[in-house]
């Protein structure tokens, strides 16, 4: 295979960074990494390096003692999930030999090489983030934390799930729910879509004069002829898509009125889950690993920050090229990521990674749906494999699509027992 | 198909890392994603880890070329040439 210059910058990159982070000499303590973020890709990060070099001293920090998972959380919205089915605690993570702090990182001394907690400060050897994302509260007129608990988002799971849920029960029959989808990128890109399904899914079941209303800033969207195609077939009378240039991007939302307004007009919704745009995680702007878009660039083998050596960024708040943003994802880069990251403690070159991501969405109780995708390093970022990957076929019987929402469901059972189990 | 084994031995080095076991070779790490390393997870996914190479790689070489059907795995197969699926269903295969 021929070495494009880039992925030679690329190696070069990473072995003058293990230059500069050495691992300790035998005689000094055992090289210490210290991971921010309990969720999908930190916690596989701590976890899979303490696995690969038990001597490592591996310090997770996490700012909640209970994770509660997103990916599933759509069906708990749909009233077919408990949220206590999301919720994973850390005691297995302990066992396995990582430190784990409940606090939350307010800063970085990068020279120093030390994370700060309020009341502590954690010297690292190699720093991992994976903090997720910040919701943008200036980014959208009228959407701030204060309007959140009238017209919730639910993009990061827990007490807004169980609002936006409460809120669908509550209302009545005939009711008009409304939806706001942010541009790319963001946090999920199926997920609002498979929100969708499952809210008409309820609706229809359960409120069948009410109907969903989706407001797009996009013309298209991820496994889009799949759902279009789903909701034509099951849910004709109950979910409604505006495309961009239909005018479906929301410019301001009211929440004193539950109003949200498009270039077309205001909008009243009886129930209205505003999706907002969003960036990093908090900690990554701190640590100055961010660039202007808000996201993180990262190098493609070893996931070492591109703007600061000696910490790594993987998950929702990277650039990851043509990588969704998903829980998927985060676990497969955390793989790689542990990987380099033990080989550059020891001095040593990572090797050239190859990654996998799946996502699945579920549409109705027996209708799944997915998208998979090859990623190898190619031109400094992380791109498809040629002829890999794609989507269920549009002409998929219905046993078909059966199969895969149980699929899908072990998929997570599987994916959440590796990390928290 | 005829597997030659010995040019893998390579793979299992002990190194500076202090690593006990072979590299993962690229792409292996996430087949666990779906595939469960731990027994006792109930899945419907079938089991790969410590499965005999020479079957993992003839079921992949199904999927890479269309002769076998699935809802996913064709999909992914297809991501890996001949050589890295024989590394990763040899990995595979010495994996607990
Ligand atoms: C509705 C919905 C459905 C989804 N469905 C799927 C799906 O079906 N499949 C899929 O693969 N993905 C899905 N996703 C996406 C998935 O949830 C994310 O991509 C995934 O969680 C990203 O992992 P992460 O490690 O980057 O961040 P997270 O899992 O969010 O973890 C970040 C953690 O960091 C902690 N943290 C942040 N900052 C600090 C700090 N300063 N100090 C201490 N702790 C901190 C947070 O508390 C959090 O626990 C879905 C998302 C949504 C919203
Ligand atoms: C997104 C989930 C997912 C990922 C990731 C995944 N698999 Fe699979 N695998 C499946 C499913 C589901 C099946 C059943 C066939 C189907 O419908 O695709 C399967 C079947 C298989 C089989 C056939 C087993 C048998 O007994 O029939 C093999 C071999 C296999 N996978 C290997 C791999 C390897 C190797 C990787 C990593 C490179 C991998 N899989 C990654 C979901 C996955």
């Amino acid at each position: 295979m021929a070495q494009t210059r880039r992925s030679f910058l690329t190696t070069s990159t990473a072995l003058a960074s293990a230059a500069l982070f050495p691992m300790p000499a035998l005689a000094q303590a055992a090289p210490r990494v210290v991971v921010v973020g309990g969720g999908f890709g930190g916690t596989s990060v701590a976890r899979e390096i303490k696995k690969l070099n038990p001597k490592v001293s591996v310090t997770l920090v996490e700012a909640s003692p209970t994770f509660t998972a997103c990916p599933f959380s759509n069906l708990v919205i749909g009233g077919l999930r408990d949220l206590k089915a999301q919720q994973f605690n850390y005691d297995k993570v302990r066992a396995a030999g990582v430190n784990v702090v409940i606090g939350t990182a307010i800063g970085v001394n990068a020279s120093g090489q030390t994370l700060r907690l309020a009341d502590v400060t954690l010297p690292y050897d190699r720093l991992v983030l994976s903090p997720g994302i910040d919701l943008r509260w200036d980014a959208l007129p009228g959407y701030n934390e204060a309007a959140a608990a009238k017209m919730p988002h639910a993009w990061r799971a827990g007490e807004q799930t169980t609002l936006l849920r409460n809120q669908l029960t509550a209302m009545e029959d005939g009711g008009l729910v409304v939806m706001s989808v942010p541009a790319n990128p963001f946090r999920c890109p199926p997920g609002p879509y498979e929100r969708a399904s499952l809210i008409a899914h309820y609706l229809k079941t359960s409120k069948p004069k009410s109907k969903l209303l989706v407001l797009d800033a996009k013309d298209a969207f991820s496994k889009q002829r799949l759902f279009q195609n789903a909701w034509k077939e099951l849910y004709p009378n109950h979910l409604e898509w505006v495309s961009l240039s239909a005018g479906g991007k929301v410019n301001s939302v009211d929440p004193e009125t539950n109003t949200l307004t498009t270039d077309f007009g205001k909008q009243a919704a009886k129930v209205a889950n505003v999706i907002p745009p969003q960036r990093a995680g908090r900690i990554a702007e701190l640590a100055g690993v961010t660039n202007q878009t808000g996201w993180c660039p990262i190098d493609p083998v070893t996931f070492e920050s591109r703007q600061v050596p000696g910490i790594h960024v993987i998950g929702d708040a990277t650039i990851a090229g043509a990588m969704p943003k998903s829980a998927f994802t985060a676990n497969s880069q955390a793989k790689v990521c542990a990987a380099a990251v033990v080989k550059l403690l020891a001095g040593e070159k990572p090797a050239q990674p190859k990654l996998i991501n799946t996502c699945y969405s579920v549409v109705a109780p027996d209708y799944g749906i997915s998208v998979a995708g090859v990623y190898e390093p190619a031109g400094g970022v992380l791109a498809d494999v040629k002829g890999s990957g794609g989507v269920s076929p549009a002409d998929a019987p219905a046993d078909a699509r059966k199969t895969e929402a149980v699929y899908a469901e072990a998929w997570f059972r599987t994916i959440t027992s590796e990390v928290f189990g | 198909m005829k597997i030659v084994l010995g040019v893998f031995a390579a793979t299992f080095v002990f190194s500076a890392s202090g690593l006990h076991a072979a590299d993962a070779p690229p792409g292996a790490a996430s087949c666990s994603g779906c595939h469960a390393t731990n027994a006792a997870a109930e899945t419907p996914v079938p089991k790969i880890h410590g499965r005999p190479a020479a079957e993992t790689i003839d079921v992949m070489t199904e999927f890479r070329t269309d002769k076998k059907p699935s809802t996913v795995m064709n999909r992914l197969a297809k991501g890996f040439t001949e050589e890295e699926t024989r590394a990763i269903a040899i990995w595979l295969a010495a994996q607990k």
